[in-house]
């Protein structure tokens, strides 16, 4: 984990800052009112969401602000054996990767999609840190619709920074290593070792990703990034770490010197030379899963190119700046015009202003190279310097009122300072060690500068205890006065590294009840009790079944074989609000399915003895829910006994019949 | 005073009337809702001179799956005969009101009127025989059975039916519908003053 060294320090630190300090009694830091402001009484709405990265847990939480309530966790990069996300037969295809399936992942940075430089609501997007890959979430239905795997990159941490038209999804490698990748001694690094930036567009009206280049960088470890916006949209930044090219014990090695380099990116110039052909063309494989809209079922694709552009032969597309010392976050402020370098290591943090990095390109003020790529000299582009702000600067965002936040992990803070005259304004402590930090809209032209969360690494005593293993804690600031106000500390699920808010009336009036039956093309829905069905292939069985308020049909199914893989297809016949129905089997090995209304989704079952197995719904749906049930009889392979089912009545086998009902019915839909 | 009626009075009553009863083709007759804490808002049953609908498209469905508990028919708008053959009356007592426009006669708004408040009250009373038969015709082997409890809505007003509290009251189509009678009695009215101050 990212800030494993720092922790080793902290205790040391944190006696340090106590025993200056003379400790800090945290109850006194909440106001009389504070409670009443996060407060928001049964049945009324929270003002935003916020989505917070699961980090480990590989998911997204949604959680409402102010009151902190947690609404949803959104699987994403793991399996939700929950919902079946990840099992059914729909959805296992999401984890395909060049690997193979890869069920975990570790998620960082959350982007929501922007239009003009400010949040739509329409997607959300998060990278995979450890097997690289960025997925997208539908914010109609919060479900995961796609995930794109970036090639030959290592530790895709530095992801997936998003540009304000939603034009591209930026992104770097975290580890740099051999690319492409091959067997060749760890300590051949300096030569061997590179890095990538990757650009992956993003289709305007479908949100569909596709990764358009990737830039060849020196093998730095690139750590975060933001895009320009208003007067800088065109270009990235990214801060690099490591600029020492050191493969071990990297907390003092890398650790060095006293700047590293953060790259600025012109992507129009890159898309320049893309356009001219001067890109190189190399054969590697990734993965690009999407889910069919209709059927809910993902259609998993393996790609085998990707297009290369290389600095050296590409000029003016490329440049660094030194920032001091290991650079967490660079973040740009609301008018595009201030980059601010949070050096983690660094007792001062730097900020940059954008028309002095033109002037100083312009001007060809540089400080020597770097593999070709000018070095721009440090005190030129300089704005200016925030001087002894905290320690340890992480990450820094805004309130469009021309202040800054930033947080400091090892001062475990919050700080508010002026950006144009980079005075420090305000400070509040943290419990403890904050990582990033969340204003609604702040990373975009146009916060909403009203409430700050910020998200920490280290909880400790702040709740209940619960053994070893503790959840993360967050603390909710009232900004919208000179000093920041603690108005709420809640609990969050593992560990929200990034997180962004929007405005709650850009999504809700959005979200989906429930998908149309109409509109379902899954090939194996029943659409209708009297056509559900059994069917068998050799060996593979399907059962064709529906669900409705308070039974599943067929219930009772015979002539199930060992051996046989049976495929269990549930259609949920509901067209009403918050009316899931679930299936659970004896015996399955895999998990449950969740099957929304209106949709179809398939579970396979290997049944493992002879018997009568039970199976039944697991979303409490109704008064009737604990009948929703039935029985499924499986022979001894070889039997004679006959494939049968039926609700309610003889079991029968008209498969036929049901085929042509099935037949004349998509021919009707289809003439409509 | 404006209430003295001149010749052409109770062709413009009559008129409007026909307009009136046309507007049993734009609302809903009667609105049924079904009040209850998991549905906010509550469910909405219009009923319709040709269909029924509601506050949304599966509303009808929706409450299907609810009544079957209780050993309800299921609503299927589709099979009710009322809702094909009504929509032809009321085509047919807009013609005749129109023909009552050219024919201009006391008799003729009186019967017209009179036809129109008897077809009126015959529906009504048959949308309370529908409603009866719902109510009590139940299935013996429902899942939820009340003793001596029957399920029926009321025709006008309000009621607890387990669960749910049931408002039920005209809607505008309804509201059309008296207001064709009221206006329908007026043209009546005004001929029949007219032709006494003649």
């Amino acid at each position: 984990m990212k800030f494993r060294s720092l922790r080793m320090c902290l205790p040391v630190v944190l006696l340090l800052m106590l025993h200056a300090c003379g400790g800090t009694d945290t109850n006194q830091m909440m106001e009389g009112d504070a409670a009443q402001q996060a407060y928001v009484a049964p049945g009324e709405y929270d003002e935003y969401y916020a989505f917070m990265s699961g980090g480990y847990s590989g998911q997204i939480t949604a959680y409402g602000l102010p009151s902190g309530r947690l609404l949803k966790e959104i699987p994403v990069f793991s399996q939700y054996p929950e919902n079946g996300y990840g099992y059914s037969e729909e959805t296992k295809p999401m984890f395909n990767t060049s690997y193979g399936f890869v069920p975990w992942d570790d998620s960082h940075h959350i982007e929501l999609s922007q239009t003009e430089g400010e949040f739509d609501g329409r997607w959300l997007f998060v990278n995979g840190n450890n097997t690289p890959r960025i997925a997208r979430i539908d914010l109609k239905t919060f479900e995961t619709v796609e995930i794109l795997e970036i090639p030959d990159v290592a530790g895709l941490h530095c992801a997936p920074f998003i540009t304000e038209n939603s034009e591209y999804l930026v992104s770097g490698t975290r580890f740099s290593v051999p690319i492409p990748q091959k067997d060749v001694p760890i300590d051949t690094y300096k030569e061997n070792f590179k890095g990538l930036i990757n650009y992956v567009t993003v289709d305007p009206e479908h949100g569909h990703m596709d990764l358009a280049f990737q830039i060849e960088m020196p093998g730095f470890n690139y750590d975060l990034a933001r895009n320009g916006k208003a007067i800088s949209h065109g270009w990235s930044f990214l801060t690099t770490y490591n600029s020492e090219q050191e493969h071990s014990l990297l907390e003092v090695n890398a650790s060095q010197k006293d700047k590293d380099l953060m790259a600025v990116v012109n992507w129009k110039k890159a898309e320049e030379y893309l356009e001219q052909g001067k890109f190189t063309e190399r054969e590697t494989s990734y993965f690009h899963n999407l889910m069919d809209e209709g059927s809910g079922i993902v259609n998993s694709t393996e790609r085998s190119t990707t297009r290369i552009l290389d600095p050296k032969e590409c000029p003016d597309m490329v440049y660094f700046i030194p920032v001091p010392k290991s650079p967490h976050g660079c973040d740009v402020d609301p008018t595009g015009e201030y980059i601010v370098g949070n050096g983690k290591l660094s007792a001062d943090m730097s900020v940059y202003s954008f028309s002095k990095i033109m002037q100083a390109i312009e001007e060809e003020n540089f400080d020597g190279e770097f593999d070709g790529i000018p070095i721009i000299n440090y005190e030129a582009a300089l704005h200016g310097i925030v001087e002894k702000p905290g320690l340890g600067p992480l990450h820094t965002e805004f309130d469009g009122r021309g202040n800054a936040y930033t947080t400091f992990f090892i001062s475990s803070e919050v700080v508010k300072w002026d950006v144009e005259s980079k005075e420090i304004l305000d400070r509040q402590p943290t419990f403890y060690s904050p990582g990033h930090l969340v204003i609604p809209g702040g990373e975009t032209r146009n916060p909403d500068g009203k409430y700050l969360v910020a998200m920490n690494k280290i909880t400790k005593d702040r709740y209940l205890p619960t053994g070893p293993e503790l959840a993360h804690s967050a603390q909710l600031f009232d900004i919208s006065g000179d000093k920041m106000k603690l108005i709420l500390d809640f609990p969050t699920k593992a560990e929200p590294h990034y997180a962004q808010a929007i405005a709650a009336d850009k999504i809700q009036p959005n979200s989906v009840k429930f998908f149309d039956i109409e509109s379902n093309t899954h090939p194996h829905a029943t659409m209708g009790e009297s056509r559900s069905r059994v069917e068998r292939n050799g060996n593979e069985v399907h059962v064709y079944m529906t669900a409705i308020r308070s039974h599943l049909a067929p219930d009772n199914i015979e002539g199930i074989k060992l051996g046989d893989r049976v495929y269990f297809h549930l259609t949920n016949l509901e067209q009403d609000w918050d009316v899931p129905h679930g299936l659970a089997i004896q015996g399955a090995t895999n998990a449950e399915i969740l099957v929304m209304p209106g949709q179809t989704r398939t579970l396979l079952w290997e049944p493992k003895r002879q018997g009568v197995f039970a199976f039944y719904c697991t979303d409490f749906c109704s008064a009737l829910h604990q009948e929703m049930s039935g029985y499924v009889r499986v022979s001894p392979e070889g039997s004679d006994v006959p494939l049968k089912w039926g609700l309610n009545e003889e079991l029968h086998n008209d498969e036929e019949a049901a085929l042509d009902f099935q037949e004349n019915a998509r021919k009707l839909a289809h003439n409509r | 005073m404006a209430l003295s009626p001149n010749s052409s009075t109770s062709r413009w009553f009559q008129l409007a009337a026909v307009i009136a009863l046309a507007g049993v083709f734009l609302f809903p007759l009667w609105q049924i809702t079904l009040e209850a804490a998991q549905f906010p808002g509550g469910l909405q049953m219009h009923i319709w001179i040709n269909k029924v609908s509601g506050s949304d498209k599966h509303i009808v469905k929706n409450i299907n799956i609810l009544n079957h508990y209780i050993g309800m028919q299921a609503i299927h708008p589709e099979s009710i005969p009322e809702l094909k053959y009504f929509p032809f009356v009321a085509y047919g007592m807009m013609a005749l009101g129109l023909l009552g426009i050219w024919i201009n006669k006391v008799w003729y708004y009186g019967f017209w009127f009179l036809l129109l408040a008897t077809l009126g009250a015959l529906g009504i009373y048959d949308f309370y025989l529908w409603l009866y038969d719902y109510g009590h015709n139940l299935d013996p082997k429902a899942p939820i059975k009340v003793p001596g409890m029957s399920y029926m809505p009321p025709l006008l007003g309000e009621k607890d039916l387990l669960n749910f509290y049931v408002k039920s009251y005209p809607h505008f189509g309804g509201g059309a519908l008296g207001l064709a009678v009221v206006l329908g009695f007026a043209s009546f009215w005004a001929k029949w003053k007219f032709n006494k101050m003649q």
